[in-house]
């Protein structure tokens, strides 16, 4: 048995699993861009931080991502603290610096409060959100589920990121369609701003 | 082996290489045999000596005679002098900035006296292209009494006493690390160097690759012994071609003396090495990355744990550790634990590398014991700020680190002190700077690199960083808007707190440690559109006044044709032509040019 708290509350669990998924079967809503159950875990969009202390220094805690955090005994986890909820706000302001062109992370942010209007935001969101150009036209939030769900699921690497940073941009190599890709539309499926479409070819 | 009345000791290190030390040799090697002199003299090309500022260098053993800024033609008087007629010769001496006397020799010189080697301690002493050397200064007898005469829970004990910590940047427990390793279940383990420095201005690991390989070699046995690993990686940046070049020959050595290989010293141990180049991605010293990347994928950082020393290289345990610290390891192995934690503070053992660079007199490559103070440094070793400039502030540890204003100085040099202060000892990058830098061009220059070398995986870094450049920019070039210091003060606060690897979290250090102590600056900026240090081209410009003597110097040198002015009249700069480039202000002998904010 593992034992921890969550979000003030001792929680008791059988099995070894992700703070993220042990969360889900407690109902607590921890929001993913980057997560999909049929992919491994990759703790790369942040969204889904959450605070994470031990019993020996609970005053101590760090910000983790929940789908790549085991859960452990004496764990003090909390999925709504306002750091987490702050975080998580400033995550997605990023993500709408980059791009505003994507409805489903427009729906995000207002469900979450990071999109609201400009008298509620504060300097930093005011600054993201209406004091700066988005680099490039793309939908692409760069969380890589198209990427891994070629290479792991379907294991065809037909597809992979390309140079880094700013500058980073899922592509095809060589800017070809790859030998590889058989059309599965996996990727384009598990796309979580719509920014790959898929096309009937005759 | 033949023998020498006297070694010349000439430095062959990166610095003097680029500063003709190889035409010096030549030279040298030349004129020892025209004066018929090469059966008594010999000439050994070292690994970097540190003095970097005053290379080439040649060091006379035995009396260690420091000769420095040695050019080919000073070449034949100075064999004839000292080694012909036995007169030391003066004018190649050391001349320290605030003296007149000249400083015969190396161990008398500030510089030195005060660094205590042990990472370094082969320096000057040895060619490191020849095994042989290394082996004659004790090389390799702490690898045959790892590997003949303790177990591996001996080795790693000794090494977790001394309380050595990687030397790389975080400064975790080096024995602990081997601890967590060698428990990790699985027959299949590896080592690796992380040599993939890359912070601007820093130099610790490429030295030591440079002159000493064997030292990193050895290192890597113990380790390697000390947690069951028969394989291991150097992983080494591709920019460093020397480096890459001798760590090569140094395994290839070893191996042919049987020092690599299968069942060394017939201790049944099995171990082999091999080379890695990094295509240059700072994110690559990042160990997850670096393990990304040897394995052959995008050098992107993954979240811990698992930790390497569970599942590192291609999933089995792993053990990463820098240069530095494996090329200590074998000096704790041969004086014991003891010995080693006799040296610096009570949570930081031992020496540390660093490099100093920047405004600072005496630039170089220095071994401190932990412990001293960063006036020590700056002032004893480094001779203090270069042309008697005031000094402002020293950024220490790379982009990762922060910036100590003079009223920290005597902050001693040690893991939790420089934390205290908001920097980190990191790598050992330590750049001076003078009233002449703007620190908030400081922070932007720093924060563009992060930017540029940022993996792109995780939005804090990839976009945040751009942010902070974009925000940095704008108040260099006059476009800072009131209330702009708070809000980029929260938002690298955010990054630190919610990026993915060190990377991201530490990127902000530049900027929280120049706000903390140079908020003024900043506010200039903003408020006034004056940048104190006259350093942001956009906020300054140049103005010629009435010392002018109208010698038109400054006139024929400016690329842009911005001067106008007779013979014999005051000189004027068109404001609107202007590039500000600054030639006219170096040019110009009568101190008539002046830079306006």
């Amino acid at each position: 048995m593992i034992n921890l708290t969550i979000n003030g509350k001792k929680e008791e669990f059988a099995e070894e699993t992700t703070v993220l998924e042990a969360s889900k079967t407690l109902g607590l809503k921890i929001p993913t861009l980057c997560n999909n159950e049929f992919i491994k875990p990759y703790g790369g969009c942040r969204l889904c931080l959450v605070e994470v202390a031990t019993e020996r220094a609970p005053e101590n805690s760090r910000m983790l991502p929940s789908c790549c955090t085991p859960i452990g005994n004496g764990l003090i986890i909390k999925t709504d603290s306002d750091r987490v909820k702050k975080a998580r706000i400033f995550i997605l302001q990023l993500l709408l610096s980059r791009t505003t062109d994507s409805e489903e992370l427009k729906q995000l942010g207002r469900e979450l409060g990071a999109l609201v209007e400009e008298g509620a935001l504060d300097p930093v969101g005011n600054y993201l959100l209406n004091r700066t150009e988005k680099p490039a036209d793309t939908k692409c939030i760069l969380c890589g589920l198209c990427v891994r769900v070629c290479a792991e699921v379907t294991e065809r690497h037909a597809i992979s990121f390309y140079k880094r940073g700013m500058e980073k941009e899922v592509r095809i190599p060589f800017n070809k369609v790859a030998e590889s890709c058989i059309g599965c539309g996996s990727c384009a499926y598990v796309c979580p701003t719509n920014t790959i479409t898929i096309e009937e070819v005759s | 082996m033949a023998e020498f009345r006297t070694h010349l000791m000439l430095c062959a290190g990166t610095g003097c290489v680029s500063n003709r030390a190889l035409e010096v040799k030549t030279a040298l090697e030349q004129e020892i045999t025209k004066q018929n002199l090469q059966n008594e003299v010999d000439v050994v090309s070292t690994g970097c000596q540190g003095f970097c500022a005053q290379g080439p260098i040649v060091v006379v053993k035995p009396d260690n005679i420091f000769y420095q800024l040695l050019d080919v033609k000073d070449v034949p008087y100075l064999v004839e002098e000292h080694f012909l007629k036995g007169r030391q010769v003066e004018k190649f001496m050391y001349n320290p900035p605030d003296s007149k006397e000249k400083i015969p020799t190396l161990d008398e010189i500030g510089f030195f006296k005060k660094q205590k080697l042990i990472a370094l301690a082969n320096r000057g002493l040895i060619d490191p292209e020849k095994i042989d050397e290394y082996i004659g200064r004790g090389g390799y007898k702490a690898a045959i009494k790892a590997l003949t005469q303790m177990s591996s829970e001996e080795v790693i004990e000794e090494v977790l006493s001394a309380g050595l910590r990687g030397r790389g940047g975080a400064g975790f427990p080096t024995g602990l690390k081997w601890k967590f390793a060698a428990g990790s279940p699985g027959d299949e383990k590896y080592v690796i160097c992380n040599a993939d420095e890359g912070d601007p201005g820093a130099f610790m690991d490429r030295s030591i690759v440079e002159s000493d390989p064997h030292a990193v070699i050895e290192g890597m046995m113990i380790g390697a012994k000390a947690i069951g690993a028969s394989k291991g990686f150097v992983y080494v940046r591709d920019e460093y071609p020397l480096a890459v070049e001798r760590i090569i020959k140094a395994i290839e050595d070893a191996r042919e003396y049987g020092i690599l290989g299968e069942d060394i010293f017939d201790s049944g141990f099995d171990f082999d090495l091999k080379v890695n180049r990094g295509a240059g991605a700072f994110i690559c010293g990042e160990e997850t990355s670096l393990i990304a990347s040897l394995e052959g994928n995008m050098p992107e950082p993954r979240v811990r744990p698992p930790f390497p020393a569970v599942s590192g290289y291609n999933g089995k345990p792993t053990n990463i550790n820098n240069v530095e610290s494996w090329a200590t390891i074998r000096h704790i192995i041969n004086n014991g634990a003891e010995w080693f934690s006799s040296i610096g503070t009570e949570k930081s053992k031992g020496t540390k590398v660093f490099s100093l660079v920047g405004k600072v007199n005496n630039t170089g490559l220095v071994e401190v014991p932990m412990g001293v103070t960063v006036r020590e440094i700056i002032y004893d070793i480094g001779a203090g700020v270069l042309g008697g400039k005031k000094f402002k502030a020293v950024q220490t540890g790379g982009p990762s680190g922060g910036c100590i204003p003079e009223s920290l100085l005597d902050t001693p040099v040690d893991y939790e002190s420089l934390a205290k202060v908001g920097s980190i000892v990191g790598s050992g990058g330590m750049i001076v700077m003078d009233e002449d830098n703007c620190m908030v061009e400081v922070a932007r220059y720093f924060l563009a690199f992060t930017q540029q070398e940022s993996c792109g995986k995780c939005p804090p870094c990839r976009e945040g960083t751009r942010h902070m450049m974009n925000i940095l920019t704008d108040i260099t070039e006059g476009r800072g808007k009131p209330g702009d210091i708070d809000m980029l003060l929260d938002m690298a606060l955010m990054v630190k707190d919610t990026s993915l690897c060190a990377l991201g979290q530490t990127a902000p250090n530049p900027i929280l440690t120049t706000i903390k102590y140079f908020r003024d600056e900043y506010e200039a900026h903003i408020n006034d559109k004056v940048c104190p240090a006259k350093e942001c081209k956009e906020l300054i410009h140049f103005d010629i006044n009435d010392n002018c003597t109208g010698c038109t110097v400054c006139a024929k040198n400016c690329p842009v044709s911005a001067i106008a002015g007779e013979r014999k009249a005051l000189h004027v700069i068109n404001q609107d032509t202007c590039v500000k480039c600054g030639i006219c202000k170096n040019v110009c002998k009568f101190d008539a040019v002046r830079i306006e904010s």
